[in-house]
């Protein structure tokens, strides 16, 4: 290496570990502002509790109509998400195995619905609730955060789905089984642990999204009662509590943030987790 | 078609894209021998096992023409039953490949393709083919553990077992010691040559002592096209053609 080689190295390792650490910061100071100002208010009243009259200027009561609710839905779009997008996602990769251009159209229109701002999703959503006259309700929100996040739970189960070598699966066919047998029996099973961090990646956009459900889940200061009702979210709810001109719920808002964190770090950890496990039968090539 | 003949090539061409990758290949495979593809690497033997059963399908670049006849069957023509037709030939790749389950499951799912489901006839015969492949001292203790555990030597005999599972009339091997240790590959072969009184198999190899070793009948391929073939004793002992006798002397590979 000449002496411009070097310098030249040293530049580019510089920024790049430069850049690395300004992200790690920005991250670290999110995070630490969140848990700094939500542990202040955070209260056992507040996660067992739901808002009492005059909660938004200052009332006691709590959020557990927003957790309560943000769970259902998101857990409900999840299922239907899975339910729905496991068959696109083994389709693509097993039954369109000769159409490489479909699957490339395919790969590339969902990529591009990926990227679609979620409020778009929440405007989508209303007017097929109109179409069908829904009212602003547990379901219409269920249905319009999977359609949000239909397009995640595809493409991150077909990243994984694609990963399973082509010598498996000649293996597979070559004992004389069926495409639906390589599909269940061998594609899901080799994919396993990235199905599951699928499912909780996607479950971990529906919970957090606020624009989707703007329109379609409405809010409410009540318990989730039924699919056909208005249901409250926490992201809606940390919205309106910011919303208030009233610090100590202001400070609220931040502890309802924690809440939310805290839901999505205990479901990446626990998505790790399985993928770690889960390691037993799938055949490292 | 004559009675000693199991594999009739005629006429075998195949295109990837504008590349020929076969070129017009005619080969016969006898019944209950050992039929060794020879070549340098990239001149199409792989290919050619896997037009053998249809795995070509799985590639949408690859175009296959010609006729391959197994039994007065035309493989190529055949539109419904790939599936049972993949039956009739065990595979056995460049690298074992188990199946994403335990050691018993690889075995127990070979046999309920075939239509065994029996719990007592499924346990006898997914013992008696690991003792087939020489796998079951090794790991009779062990069934239930994932297949991943094994030694890649295990895998590859657990490999053959389940191919032998589908109770197969042919098996097509790819190499299928290229990546083992020498006691494994030395294994293989000595069960390739108990083998051939039941089965015909149809090998692809690039290791001249390893053809020379368990051969009956030798397919010399170079570059898309079968430049000689005939008994073990014709092609090694005095090969015709002027390519052979410089692939065998070692002068290319």
């Amino acid at each position: 290496m000449t002496r411009g080689q070097k310098i030249e190295e040293k530049i580019f390792k510089m920024l790049m570990a430069f850049a690395t650490f300004f992200i790690l910061a920005i991250l670290a100071i999110i995070i630490y502002s969140i848990f700094e100002k939500g542990i202040r208010s955070i209260s056992w009243e507040m996660l067992t509790q739901i808002p009492q009259g005059g909660y938004y200027y200052g009332k006691g009561g709590g959020i557990l109509n927003a957790i309560l609710g943000s769970l259902a839905l998101a857990s409900g779009a999840t299922m239907l998400a899975f339910v729905i997008g496991m068959p696109v996602a083994l389709y693509l990769n097993v039954f369109l195995i000769r159409h490489k251009k479909v699957i490339d159209i395919f790969r590339f229109l969902l990529d591009l619905v990926w990227g679609i701002p979620s409020i778009v999703y929440g405007a989508f959503g209303f007017s097929l609730m109109i179409f069908f006259g829904l009212q602003t309700s547990l379901l219409a929100g269920i249905l319009t955060v999977t359609l949000f996040i239909l397009p995640i739970m595809i493409r991150s189960m077909d990243e994984i789905l694609r990963t399973v070598p082509i010598g498996l699966q000649e293996a597979a066919y070559s004992l004389g089984s069926n495409k639906s047998e390589i599909a269940f029996k061998i594609f899901t099973r080799q994919s396993f642990s990235g199905i599951i961090t699928a499912v909780l990646l996607s479950f971990g956009r529906g919970i957090g999204d606020a624009a989707a459900v703007l329109f379609t889940a409405g809010y409410t200061d009540h318990l989730p009662n039924g699919l056909l009702e208005p249901v409250a979210t926490l992201p809606l709810s940390i919205f309106f509590q910011l919303s208030s001109p009233v610090p100590e719920v202001q400070n609220r808002a931040y502890a309802s943030a924690l809440v939310l964190t805290l839901i999505i770090l205990i479901v990446s950890l626990f998505s790790r987790g399985v993928g770690k496990r889960y390691h037993k039968t799938k055949i490292n090539f | 078609m004559d009675q000693n003949t199991k594999i009739e090539i005629r006429d075998l061409n195949v295109f990837a894209g504008k590349t020929q990758i076969l070129k017009n290949i005619n080969i016969d495979i006898p019944k209950n021998k050992i039929t060794v593809i020879l070549g340098p690497s990239g001149c199409g033997k792989t290919t050619l096992l896997k037009c053998l059963n249809r795995l070509t399908d799985l590639y949408p670049e690859l175009k296959v023409s010609g006729k391959i006849m197994i039994d007065d069957n035309n493989i190529l023509a055949a539109k419904e039953d790939i599936y049972k037709l993949r039956q009739q030939m065990g595979l056995l790749s460049q690298r074992p490949y188990p199946l994403p389950m335990t050691i018993y499951n690889n075995i127990s799912y070979a046999l309920k393709l075939r239509g065994i489901r029996n719990r007592r006839e499924t346990h006898k015969l997914v013992m008696h083919y690991l003792q087939q492949a020489n796998l079951w001292d090794e790991i009779r203790t062990r069934l239930r553990e994932p297949a991943s555990r094994l030694s890649i030597g295990q895998q590859q005999r657990l490999c053959l077992a389940r191919g032998l599972a589908v109770n197969p009339e042919i098996i097509l091997a790819d190499e299928p010691t290229s990546a083992l240790d020498p006691i494994s590959s030395q294994f293989i072969e000595e069960t390739f040559v108990k083998l051939k009184h039941d089965y015909t198999i149809v090998l692809v190899t690039h290791v001249l002592r390893q053809a020379k070793r368990i051969a009956d009948n030798v397919v010399f391929m170079y570059l898309g096209d079968v430049i000689e073939q005939g008994s073990v004793e014709e092609v090694f002992g005095n090969p015709k053609m002027e390519k052979t006798k410089l692939y065998l002397g070692g002068t290319f590979n």
